[in-house]
């Protein structure tokens, strides 16, 4: 069985406290991870500086260069994984055994990963809006204008509060080495595959070791990273995005209420549109924050729930390495239950209807010996009162939801990515304006299709360093 | 196991059902015993003196529920024997709602004047000053650190820790104000110890410990022992302290609180590689892992399960109490010749939150 010792600035250290992370499936134990105590994370974060200051003896050019190579390696060599190594199947089989992704999906991560990583120097050129990123290791610089900017970095290092849920999300860590800051990364507890691959392949191609600190562990681990880095980025649920609200030093990635917004002058199409809604709901088995959880429409609601039922209950758990395997596992005992019974729960508000519950063969959940299944789920709400019409959850779940076009913006609360399906030219307008959007999709674009050259919940730029007066004068 | 260690588990196990005898005895008495354990005996079918012959035989009496010791009066809880004797009143709990609450007479001085006969004397030097860092307020850690350092003929310097509060701004994600709370406890900790008071001995939390030793060697300031404890002190943490932290300062870990007393660990030894295993102050108070199903069955050796604690001392009887805590069940040893439990961490049940989003 491969161990994943904790890695110490990149040297490993194996912990006395260790976890295993078994087949969600067979049960058998596939990895033992070593568990960082607070302390030593508080400890070694008092390094910081050295991670840093090791990256900026690399030019950024060099290191996105260098995050090319590790795209490469990531999707193609075997590498070093704990005390063993990893083919990129086994990889994929490990990735897939204790998060619960089918494997085809692992696989795309995988891809969406490298191609990240192979884009970088295009990423960072619009997410610096075209910045030379020599100014940010000078820390200064004239540009073509002849204008002298500056930029200091906010932390030598980011710390990172990873989730088990959708390895796609790791794209968000890629630019950071690059922009010459270290990283500091506590994994999710079933997926701490991609952030060692992700290290090891940037160390081959060149990264040093010191640039990138694992603390394995559980709650206590992560608080430590946030509390001792300068700038964290983390995942969580409500309680967490509450609890680093309006915190500078934290940018939090929570729920996402991604959601479907349908104008009043377009309502009327939306059968044509069913292809794209599927695909926001149902897209990564719906785990990911930009997967839609709500569709808002003024009218016809009943009806667009009742052909996505019938389109979505469909899909039944495979095997993971089945090609068609469509539906995640949840590998964490209990979860499952708990999410089902809070639906069947919400399901007892007035104006509320289970769509999907007529058209499956059976329960919505499907306990196995060692994992459960949620089936897709889709909830009609006839106004934006239920409660359920502002939930999200990490399976296939939506609500399609009644309501007036003039009353979505201020009823739809905090949405990560919005595609609005209009042509109306002030409703348009508003949903510009709307700052509880996030990501705005205008047109029938899934809300999983993602541009890596836009800003994701925040600039990761911007996060990392701060424009300032500077001005030099030679004595 | 040796037939030696055989005929010692024997003998403690006699003088536990002696002891046993006796504090039931003491309880159970109209003279002696607390008007709880005496109004209690009347719903009872039995006589407990008459039933209760052994350790055992308590398995008559139920589970005992914490929620007893929650709110008063808290008089019912003295023995009639020592209602004219002055009351400590220690608590547990309440972060939130009424604490749990223990009323001590000499208890707490007993407990750590017998755990004071496990420190090796050349660690903890008698007449040595020490430095307790940590909660006091209604606990009784202050007075029994302090009782302990008396006890060696030392001088106790005490900084106050307010856990109730520290619990609160973590629930309420204030994190700057924890950390300036917990630099203010440490500044004051850092004085004392730089102030040429002698202090060789300490008593602190592992997380205070942390922060004590970034801030100062705890070596070069003249520190010989140190004994901390908790669910916290966990093998890794008591490894990290020892490889990176303390500079060959010894450090002994300790379990206990304030319903039982203070559980002493086995002696270091490289071989058990930092596990920490912990024995309670038999006949006084008693600790056993049993099933996390079904708590009347013990669990079996080296298996894990949950901590179950009985207190017997005539102050105060705690018959069979299911602790928050659970661990794995470990061998009687020469020095403690009866089980002890390794591994004390938090009770997990499952979680009933229900996790909504994706993360």
């Amino acid at each position: 069985m491969l161990h994943l010792s904790v890695l110490r600035w990149g040297e490993p250290y194996i912990s006395l406290d260790k976890q295993k992370v078994f087949h969600f499936a067979t049960g058998e134990p596939v990895a033992e991870v070593s568990q960082a105590n607070g302390g030593l994370i508080e400890r070694d974060l008092r390094q910081s500086r050295r991670a840093r200051r090791a990256l900026l003896e690399i030019p950024c050019a060099e290191l996105v260069k260098m995050m090319k190579k590790a795209g490469e390696l990531f999707m193609t060599a075997r590498l070093p994984m704990g005390d063993g190594t990893q083919a990129p199947e086994e990889f994929v089989r490990a990735q897939s055994a204790t998060a619960g992704l089918p494997e085809h999906m692992c696989r795309k991560n995988m891809e969406k990963l490298q191609h990240v990583l192979a884009s970088m120097d295009r990423i960072l050129d619009a997410l610096t809006r075209g910045l030379d990123l020599s100014f940010l290791s000078a820390g200064h610089g004239i540009d073509r204008e002849g204008r002298l900017l500056s930029y200091q970095a906010q932390a030598p290092v980011l710390g990172m509060v990873l989730p088990s849920n959708s390895p796609g999300v790791h794209v968000l860590w890629l630019p950071v080495i690059p922009l010459q800051i270290g990283l500091a990364l506590k994994p999710g507890p079933q997926e701490p595959w991609t952030p060692y691959r992700m290290a090891e392949a940037m160390f081959q191609a060149g990264i040093p070791r010191n640039a990138i600190a694992l603390y394995p562990g559980e709650a206590e681990a992560g608080a430590a990273v946030v509390n001792n880095c300068r700038k964290s980025l983390i995942f969580g649920g409500l309680p967490t995005v509450e609890r680093y609200k309006g915190n500078p030093a934290v940018q939090v990635h929570g729920p996402g209420y991604s959601k479907i917004l349908f104008g009043d002058d377009q309502v009327g199409e939306w059968e044509a549109h069913l292809d794209m809604m599927e695909e926001s709901v149902f897209a990564n088995s719906g785990r990911g924050c930009i997967n839609c959880s709500g569709i808002w429409v003024p009218r016809h609601g009943r009806a667009i729930a009742e052909v996505l039922a019938r389109r979505l209950a469909v899909h039944e758990p495979l095997p993971p390495a089945h090609p068609e395997a469509s539906l995640a596992a949840f590998t964490v005992p209990g979860q499952a239950q708990q999410i089902s019974a809070a639906i069947d729960q919400d399901l007892k508000a007035p104006g509320v209807e289970e769509m999907t519950a007529k058209h499956r063969k059976g329960p919505r959940l499907i306990a196995r010996e060692r994992c459960a299944y949620l089936l897709p789920t889709v909830v009609y709400c006839d106004s934006p009162e239920p409660a359920i019409a502002r939930k999200e959850y990490m399976f296939p779940f939506v609500a399609v939801v009644e309501c007036p076009q003039e009353k979505m913006l201020e009823s739809i609360g905090p949405t990560l990515v919005a595609t609005a399906v209009t042509r109306d030219e002030k409703f348009r307008r508003d949903l510009i304006e709307a700052t509880s959007i996030d990501r705005l999709n205008l047109g029938p674009i899934p809300t999983t299709q993602l541009n890596w050259l836009q800003p994701h919940e925040g600039n990761i730029v911007d996060f990392l360093y701060r424009p300032r007066a500077f001005q030099i004068k030679n004595s | 196991m040796s037939s030696e260690l055989e005929k010692k588990v024997k003998r403690a196990r006699e003088q536990l059902d002696a002891h046993v005898r006796e504090i039931v005895a003491w309880h159970f008495n109209p003279e002696t015993g607390c008007p709880f354990w005496l109004e209690y005996a009347r719903s009872l079918k039995f006589d407990p003196r008459h039933a209760i012959k052994s350790y055992e035989d308590l398995k008559l009496l139920p589970h005992f529920e914490d929620e007893w010791l929650r709110g008063g009066p808290v008089r019912r809880w003295v023995p009639n024997a020592y209602s004219d004797r002055p009351i400590y009143i220690f608590e547990t709990g309440g972060s939130t709602g009424v604490p749990k609450s223990r009323i001590s007479i000499e208890d707490h001085k007993i407990d750590y004047e017998m755990f004071s006969q496990t420190l090796p004397e050349k660690c903890f030097p008698r007449g040595a000053n020490w430095l307790m860092l940590g909660p006091s307020g209604p606990r009784r850690l202050r007075l029994a650190v302090e009782h302990l350092a008396q006890h060696r003929g030392g001088i106790c310097f005490c900084v106050d820790l307010d856990p109730r509060w520290v619990i609160k701004l973590i629930k309420k994600g204030w994190m700057d104000h924890l950390k300036a709370y917990k630099d203010h406890v440490i500044d004051q900790g850092v004085t004392i110890l730089k102030a040429n008071h002698s202090i060789k001995c300490l008593f602190t939390t592992p997380k205070l410990l942390e922060a004590l030793a970034e801030r100062i060697d705890l070596k070069e300031a003249g520190i010989t022992g140190i004994f901390s404890g908790g669910t916290e002190f966990t093998p890794q943490w008591y490894r990290f302290a020892t490889e990176e932290l303390l500079h060959g300062v010894y450090m002994t870990p300790t379990y206990g609180n304030t319903l039982m007393g203070l559980a002493a660990s086995k002696p270091f030894v490289p071989e058990d590689n930092y596990k920490i295993t912990y024995h309670a102050p038999q006949p006084r108070a008693v600790i056993e892992v049993v099933d996390f199903e079904d708590p009347e069955k013990l669990a079996d050796y080296g298996q894990s399960g949950r901590v179950m604690l009985t207190t017997l001392t005539r102050e105060f009887f705690l018959p069979r109490f299911l602790e928050r805590d659970e661990g794995e069940r470990e061998r009687p040893i020469e020095l403690y010749p009866w089980d002890g439990v390794s591994g004390v961490r938090p009770y997990r049940a499952l979680a009933s939150t229900v996790v909504e989003g994706v993360y």
